[in-house]
């Protein structure tokens, strides 16, 4: 028990040192140009990032399921513009729906 | 020391991120670091999305919702959780990535070097899942933003 409080305790200490570094590390100057042009394009890399790991991954590596159709059913939808939420909604219960039947 | 080090790798994506909002956050450098605290995927996600620069009061508003979701929904989930089952059953996974499926679509639509960034992103993180620990393809990925230094 206390080896798992020790361990929370640690990786807290790192994590808000990871989440700190950009603000104290740069904060407050003027950053360069090159350095602007990469930080507006973090944007679409880690959301894509954060996509196809958690569409297309589990604990055993590469995988596709219901969960991927719901997801790709949402992206469908908002691709043809439809808002968000109804689109979201929509891949969720596809999914559900799809586990019901299986 | 598994467990720390695979907890830190998932949580290695915040550095990265942090840079986004490094002249965004207020005050010195002790206010700073805690301000950054408050930065999770989505909340950046939503806060960076916008032309122009990091909206701080964005982050900080969609966080703190979000804590008292996440807390809240933690408690229940260890007193009520076994009533509830499998989530996964409702379909529920598929939230987070819809969500950000959604504003990468909006992304996307902004520009060709978003879509270079993304699609190289895609090759590095598909390529890496099969191999490294969980954290590990969503930080590489970021490499894919580097197309920025390109023109």
């Amino acid at each position: 028990m206390t080896a798992v409080w020790v361990s929370i305790g640690v990786v807290a200490v790192i994590n808000f040192a990871i989440k700190a570094s950009g603000p104290v590390l740069l904060g407050g100057r003027e950053l360069p140009d090159e350095l602007l042009r990469i930080i507006a394009l973090l944007a679409p890399a880690i959301l894509t990032a954060l996509v196809v790991v958690g569409t297309f991954s589990d604990d055993n590596g590469l995988k596709t399921d219901e969960q991927t159709v719901g997801v790709a059913v949402a992206g469908v939808g908002m691709a043809a513009r439809m808002p968000m939420l109804p689109a979201t909604a929509l891949g969720t219960v596809t999914a559900a729906v799809l586990r019901l039947i299986d | 020391m598994a467990a720390i080090i695979a907890a830190v790798l998932v949580n290695a994506r915040f550095a990265p991120l942090s840079v986004a909002l490094a002249s965004a956050v207020k005050g010195g450098r002790i206010r700073r670091a805690f301000e950054a605290q408050l930065n999770v995927d989505a909340s950046w996600a939503v806060a960076n999305r916008a032309e122009g620069p990091f909206d701080r009061e964005l982050m900080i508003g969609s966080t703190l919702p979000q804590l008292v979701a996440w807390v809240g929904g933690t408690i229940v989930g260890v007193f009520a959780g076994d009533a509830i089952g499998d989530p996964d059953r409702f379909g529920l996974d598929v939230i987070f990535p819809a969500f950000f499926l959604g504003l990468l679509i909006e992304e996307l639509r902004r520009g060709r070097a978003q879509v270079e960034a993304a699609a190289m992103a895609c090759v590095v993180a598909v390529a890496l899942i099969p191999f490294t620990p969980p954290g590990i393809p969503i930080i590489a990925s970021c490499l894919g933003a580097l197309v920025g230094l390109r023109r």
